[in-house]
């Protein structure tokens, strides 16, 4: 069966946080519930269990990427087009290091945007359960639950002092 | 660094984001004004562009002028933005909170004027794209990278879309915040731009994360694009006043001086016009002139030692054009400017504290500044090319045209306006950023007083 979404909201960070220990203690999983907040607080700030990344990969793969483009770009134009200079060789090293150091920081800047909108989990179709007073100071605590554990959901969320309560599609 | 009230969300929310949801007349009469003389550059450009470069002041051997002159001046404001933006994130300086966004905006801006003056310098603006973009347009004939005007292009391209794309992920929290006040069609938009952020925790430390990360990378970037710069000089074997290897480092601190000094002033116009007093307090400008004042100082070690240096080689070229510059007049009287200006007037200013809490004061100070670094570019590009050297008789001073002046004065008034729109449509102040300063702040007592902290998670 379909889960059901519960949203409770706190004006205070100290509550949500309560109402996180609660839904620990009913035995809902810490990945079917979750914080939403206005400004950013510290990690574990409510108790939730540190998220895991890999956002540092990206800059690493982005600046192969951009490295092999600059050096193919690079070569690839001056070889094109073999002009002589000068006696010198066709491909000129010094300014090849310029272009390519520029394509390298390019990908691993593009590659870095990419994977934190990868790893934020966005975009996002639809904001889903959620309440427009979360960006006013308000802390929300969404849980995901089956529809028959939906009550005991909200009476732990009142008992730690939520001032307003909403059911729906997460 | 704490001297402001503690502030509510909602407060915070209602204070920054007023300049989006009200419309007072003032705001788009300022921007029908700096509207208008933009308007008048483009006309003077597309008068330039009709009848040919012939109607500006360039001539052999100036053959750069106004136009090179600003687009070196505005690559050198579009630094401090960001530099300041990433140095103080990597640091975590708590002073930066509001002096990031509007540093970060002023970077984008610049940046994209000053990608316009070689354009327009080019007179045939569209013939650019043959020597620029990377395919084959005619005759198999590929951009050629060993020259410098192909490192320019590519430097100044990936600074602007970082900084864009910097600008865009630190958004991302602040157009949420939007489209939660917003209705309808304004919602909608605001909704996409969001990308359906909802601010749980794993966004957040993405976020803050990102914050670090780009930094850390655009740094770099942005210690490259002014050396590069400096390049289309230095390279110059002809020009000999050019052709120094002091140049890249002596290029980037002086872009770091004038774009710190047009931050100061944009924070304090800000303030003004949109009564931030709260956001934007004396202690921020109290930090910025300290900043300035090392700032200075390092730009002013450079210039000595490239004074210095041109003079200390004996060669008679290189002479020739410090007695042009500097023993010359009126050129003379323009080089006495440029250091008083750049230098002395403003460092004078900023070793009092009473100046450098004054915003008004500080727009003062930093705006001689600007006026100093746009000279100094002046300075560096026309007597070098003037050839007024010895056994040269075909040497050739410059004097602008009025098309020139109208489209130099039109840049200025471009990125006045783009900046307002801007604050028109988005918050030039980050407000996850201010709100995270309200949670970490607190005040602990040591012996008997009771003094401001900020609680920092490493």
């Amino acid at each position: 069966m379909a889960k059901t979404g519960v949203l409770g909201l706190y004006s205070d960070a100290n509550y949500a946080a309560e109402a996180g220990d609660g839904l620990q203690r009913m035995g809902i999983s810490d990945n079917d519930y979750d914080f939403l907040t206005g400004a950013p607080y510290p990690e574990g700030a409510f108790g939730e269990k540190e998220s895991s990344h890999r956002l540092y990969v990206f800059p690493f793969v982005g600046a192969l990427c951009g490295l092999t483009a600059g050096i193919l770009l690079t070569s690839m134009t001056q070889m094109a087009y073999p002009l002589v200079t000068g006696g010198k060789p066709i491909l000129s090293l010094p300014p090849m290091a310029i272009v390519t150091y520029e394509g390298t920081m390019l990908g691993a800047i593009l590659f870095t945007v990419l994977g934190i909108i990868f790893e934020s989990r966005l975009p996002r179709p639809s904001l889903g359960l959620y309440d427009d007073r979360i960006t006013e100071g308000y802390v929300g605590v969404l849980v995901e639950c089956e529809p028959e554990e939906v009550d005991r959901v909200e009476q732990v969320l009142t008992q730690a002092g939520a001032e307003d309560i909403k059911r729906g599609k997460v | 660094m704490q001297e402001g009230r503690a502030l509510a969300d909602r407060q915070i929310n209602r204070d920054l984001l007023h300049t989006i949801f009200t419309h007072p007349k003032w705001q788009w009469g300022l921007i029908a004004f700096f509207g208008i003389i933009v308007l008048g550059a483009m006309c003077a450009a597309g008068y330039m562009f009709n009848r040919g470069l012939g109607v500006s002041g360039l001539n052999r051997p100036v053959m750069w002028g106004f136009f090179i002159t600003n687009f070196v001046f505005w690559i050198g404001i579009s630094h401090a933005g960001v530099m300041l933006s990433a140095i103080l994130r990597l640091s975590k300086a708590e002073w930066r909170r509001p002096a990031t966004r509007a540093a970060e905006v002023l970077t984008v801006f610049s940046l994209m004027t000053a990608m316009l003056m070689p354009l327009i310098h080019a007179g045939r603006p569209w013939r650019v794209f043959y020597w620029v973009f990377p395919f084959d347009w005619a005759r198999g004939v590929y951009p050629n990278v060993r020259s410098a005007l192909i490192w320019d292009p590519s430097a100044v391209f990936t600074y602007l879309t970082s900084s864009t794309l910097f600008v865009y992920i630190a958004l991302l929290p602040d157009l949420a915040v939007i489209r939660d006040r917003s209705t309808g069609i304004r919602r909608q938009i605001y909704s996409v731009l969001a990308l359906g952020w909802r601010g749980n925790p794993r966004q957040w430390k993405l976020q803050i994360i990102a914050g670090v990360l780009l930094s850390a990378l655009i740094l770099p970037v942005f210690v490259s694009v002014h050396s590069i710069v400096s390049f289309d000089f230095s390279m110059a074997i002809a020009v000999k006043s050019w052709h120094s290897t002091i140049f890249p480092p002596y290029f980037v601190i002086g872009a770091v001086h004038s774009g710190v000094a047009a931050v100061v002033i944009v924070m304090a116009v800000m303030r003004w016009l949109y009564g931030w007093q709260e956001y934007i307090r004396p202690e921020h400008f109290d930090a910025l002139g300290r900043l300035l004042v090392v700032v200075a100082t390092g730009w002013f070690f450079f210039f000595v030692l490239e004074f210095f240096f041109g003079l200390y080689s004996l060669e008679a070229d290189e002479i020739a054009v410090k007695d042009f510059l500097s023993a010359q007049a009126p050129w003379s009287w323009w080089f006495i400017t440029f250091v008083g200006t750049t230098y002395f007037i403003p460092v004078g200013m900023w070793l009092f504290k009473g100046v450098r809490r004054n915003p008004g004061l500080m727009i003062i100070a930093c705006i001689s500044v600007n006026i100093g670094m746009w000279l100094e570019r002046f300075l560096i590009i026309v007597p070098g090319l003037a050839q007024k050297q010895v056994m040269n008789f075909t040497y050739f001073t410059y004097a602008p045209s009025v098309v020139e002046v109208v489209i130099v004065i039109g840049t200025f008034a471009l990125v006045c306006m783009l900046m307002l729109l801007f604050a028109k449509v988005f918050p030039l102040i980050p407000l996850y950023d201010i709100k995270e300063g309200e949670i970490a702040r607190d005040e602990i007592q040591i012996g008997r007083r009771k003094v401001p902290a900020v609680l920092r998670e490493e």
